[in-house]
């Protein structure tokens, strides 16, 4: 106990060191399943194609596909270390420039769906559970096993008919309006923070305009795991000891319930939003698709369309290393926070 | 290890050889029990979803005989089918913008999603088992690394996964139902592993195992009869969750392009992709009978298996005892508040904790009527 500052360091050097054979049990992973696939990356990528049988030979040495896979895996692995992440068979441009390029689109549907669905889980899931086995809860719990279960592009075509064609009160689709932030210098590559940056509010919220359908349709995925999760924790807090202690002293129930409940179920939310990014990214593909958002979920499937192996292999290695990374990162703050983490 | 299953249908009872019958009566009406005693919202959503799951099997099974057409029909006696035609008339859901008689492709797809959900669930569930109990048993490297990749898997973004194994498995043997089984698989192996494992490795250490284990008894044995059906005890809801997840993988599959072609059977997701262009021009039919059909059959699961883990649980199931009726007149505080405590604690000796746990506003949790009788007649007194 005395060593506590000790003690965070410690647990940091551990998650880090916990993370390496992870990323490269991860890379492996990848690589297994892209490469050692059935199937010939050039000859795919050529669209079926007839090629000389002298010119995919070539190609393939280009690519170094002619190498022992050992080898290949190898400089793989280099690869990725510099982070360099290939180059794309079909449109020749590094995959790390598309990943600068397309980025920033993903991470802005990704943060306003998480910011969607903490704005609707938090409040609903600490009402469920203040208010346990009411009529409140009952629906708060079905609204999170329905909007679990509705897929992606089902609420997302269901909210593209009603909002955008039959009302219009939202745009259809993409990130902004055509052409108008053609002039917006691209310095962080996240338009939105790009445009800030010039003072271009009009952009500004021509892109959150865009964003409130694709990112709504994003949150509804993971919103019933936080009403869910902060439902249970709030109950299990309104048990604890001190919840008791506060009472017998009297403390008003409303501040019991506000200042020793509501704070100590919020806690693993954090958590949560570290288990959710799988998910987020995993759900902002089919947004993307959806919606036709210019993010790395929608190259991704104009990759996978062409058959671009290496672009592909690419683009999954740098998502498989986010995930990762971001697992790390929360798990770091999770310990910062609550020390009981740490041991 | 290939006769394990075998090993497991054979009764674990002492009294299994005598009785095989009535035995196995008996542990069908423990295994169902829980789902007929069910009760309050646990109830509703297990009953719904089994009627839903039901209605979706039904079409399924019996889908040659339902659907008008074939699915990928387009014309009928030499006469081709109108195009992107709206419901009514010889076409009850209208036609797309293929031909395709929409009722026909909506319930030939309940057949796909069924068969490729089945087969993804056996594939994973015998991969994921076996190899949970493994590695939980033996321990060792074999389990070091094993829980390693799967940790992995499970950490990566669960279609992206499916998408890739889908381009891996592209050329098994079997076409697109066996290829978007597997892909789905390999996304649901590490739950099981993880779960199982777990199970195991307690189990691994109770006394019976070690009394097994004392008599010389093989693991092979010990794993089947002793470990497996104490594990598998932790399987059905994670089969019936992962289910609606394997119709919400292939439908997402299918709506990128990935799953399976159109002529070689019926696909809502696949469906689902063709129809937004139609949207745009108000045809709304064709988006929104394959649309429905994932909803609900994703929500018949996902309710079924939401209702066995509030059954099955049991931090869940101690809220029955919870239940505390309360009179009407009383408000939130007059509970809780500590002038209210000794009149209750004298009174009953009861642990007064247990009610203000426990939300007053609920007259409805009386409907459930097996609160204990000391604690109905407990805040009557206490209301005045």
């Amino acid at each position: 106990m005395s060593m506590k500052s000790g003690s965070l360091g410690r647990y940091i050097a551990m998650r880090v060191a916990l993370a390496i054979p992870m990323i490269f049990v991860l890379l492996t992973l990848v690589f297994v399943m892209l490469r050692v696939a059935p199937g010939d990356p050039i000859s795919a990528s050529s669209g079926g194609a007839k090629m000389s049988q002298e010119k995919i030979d070539e190609l393939r040495a280009a690519a170094g596909y002619d190498r022992p896979l050992i080898v290949q895996y190898g400089d793989y692995l280099a690869d990725v270390v510099r982070f360099d992440f290939g180059t794309s068979v079909s449109t020749n441009q590094q995959v790390s420039d598309v990943i600068l390029e397309k980025g920033g689109a993903t991470v802005t549907l990704a943060t306003g769906g998480l910011v969607f669905a903490l704005l609707l889980g938090i409040p609903v899931g600490l009402l469920a559970g203040r208010f346990r086995d009411s009529a409140f809860d009952v629906f708060a719990r079905l609204f999170g096993i329905i909007t679990y279960a509705a897929p992606v592009f089902v609420v997302g075509l269901l909210a593209q008919q009603l909002f955008a064609t039959k009302l219009g009160w939202f745009p259809l689709e993409g990130e902004t309006d055509p052409l108008i932030a053609n002039d917006i210098p691209a310095t962080t590559h996240i338009l939105i923070l790009d445009a800030i940056w010039v003072n271009d509010w009009e952009v500004v919220w021509n892109v959150l305009w865009h964003l409130i359908l694709p990112a709504a349709t994003l949150g509804l995925l993971i919103v019933g795991v936080f009403i869910r999760m902060v439902r249970v924790n709030l109950i299990q807090t309104l048990r604890g000891d001190y919840v008791e202690a506060a009472r017998a002293r009297g403390i008003r129930e409303r501040d019991v319930v506000v200042k020793h409940g509501f704070r100590n179920a919020l806690v693993p939310v954090i958590t949560v939003i570290g288990l959710q990014v799988a998910l987020l990214l995993g759900g902002s593909v089919l947004t993307e698709k959806t919606f036709n958002w210019p993010g790395l979920g929608k190259q991704l499937i104009e990759f996978l369309n062409s058959r671009d192996y290496v672009a592909v292999q690419g683009l999954v290695t740098f998502i498989a290393l986010v995930v990762v990374v971001i697992s790390m990162l929360i798990d770091i703050i999770n310990a910062l926070i609550d020390p009981r983490v740490r041991y | 290890m290939a006769n394990l299953p075998t090993e497991l249908v054979a009764p674990t009872g002492p009294a299994g050889t005598a009785a095989p019958k009535r035995a196995g009566r008996g542990r069908l009406r423990r295994t169902f029990a829980p789902i007929l005693e069910a009760h309050g919202l646990a109830r509703f959503m297990l009953w719904t979803g089994i009627a839903i799951t039901g209605f979706f099997v039904v079409i399924a099974v019996f889908a040659p005989w339902i659907a008008p057409y074939g699915y990928d029909a387009y014309e009928s006696g030499g006469e081709r089918f109108p195009k992107q035609e709206s419901p009514g008339g010889d076409h009850l859901f209208g036609t797309t913008v293929q031909n395709f008689d929409v009722l026909s492709r909506v319930v030939w797809g309940a057949r796909t999603a069924l068969e490729v959900m089945v087969l993804a669930v056996v594939f994973s569930l015998f991969i994921g088992v076996l190899l949970g109990l493994l590695s939980g048993y033996f321990g060792g490297w074999l389990d070091r690394i094993l829980v390693l990749v799967m940790d992995t898997l499970f950490a990566f973004p669960y279609l992206l996964l499916a998408i890739v194994a889908a381009f891996m498995f592209s050329d098994v043997p079997g076409g697109g139902i066996v290829t978007a089984a597997l892909a789905i698989t390999v996304v649901y192996i590490p739950q099981y592993f993880r779960v199982v494992r777990a199970s195991t490795l307690s189990a691994r250490e109770a006394t019976y195992v070690e009394a097994a284990r004392a008599m010389g008894a093989k693991p092979r044995t010990i794993i089947g009869r002793y470990v497996f059906s104490n594990v598998i005890q932790s399987v059905p809801v994670i089969t019936t969750l992962n289910a609606a997840d394997a119709i919400a993988t292939l439908a997402g599959l299918g709506f990128l392009g990935f799953g399976i072609q159109p002529t070689e059977a019926a696909e809502w997701g696949y469906d689902l992709q063709r129809a937004i262009p139609d949207l745009g021009a108000d045809m709304w039919w064709t988006a929104t009978f394959p649309g429905v059909a994932i909803v609900l059959a994703i929500l018949g699961f996902t309710l079924v298996g939401e209702g066995l883990n509030d059954v099955l649980n049991p931090s869940m199931r101690k809220r029955r005892i919870r239940t505390v009726v309360i009179p009407p007149i009383a408000k939130p505080r007059q509970v809780v508040t500590v002038a209210a405590m000794p009149a209750a604690v004298p009174a009953q000796g009861e642990a007064p904790a247990v009610e203000q746990t426990e939300d007053p506003a609920t007259p409805g949790a009386s409907e459930t009527g097996d609160a204990p009788a000391s604690a109905t007649g407990e805040p009557q007194e206490e209301g005045k």
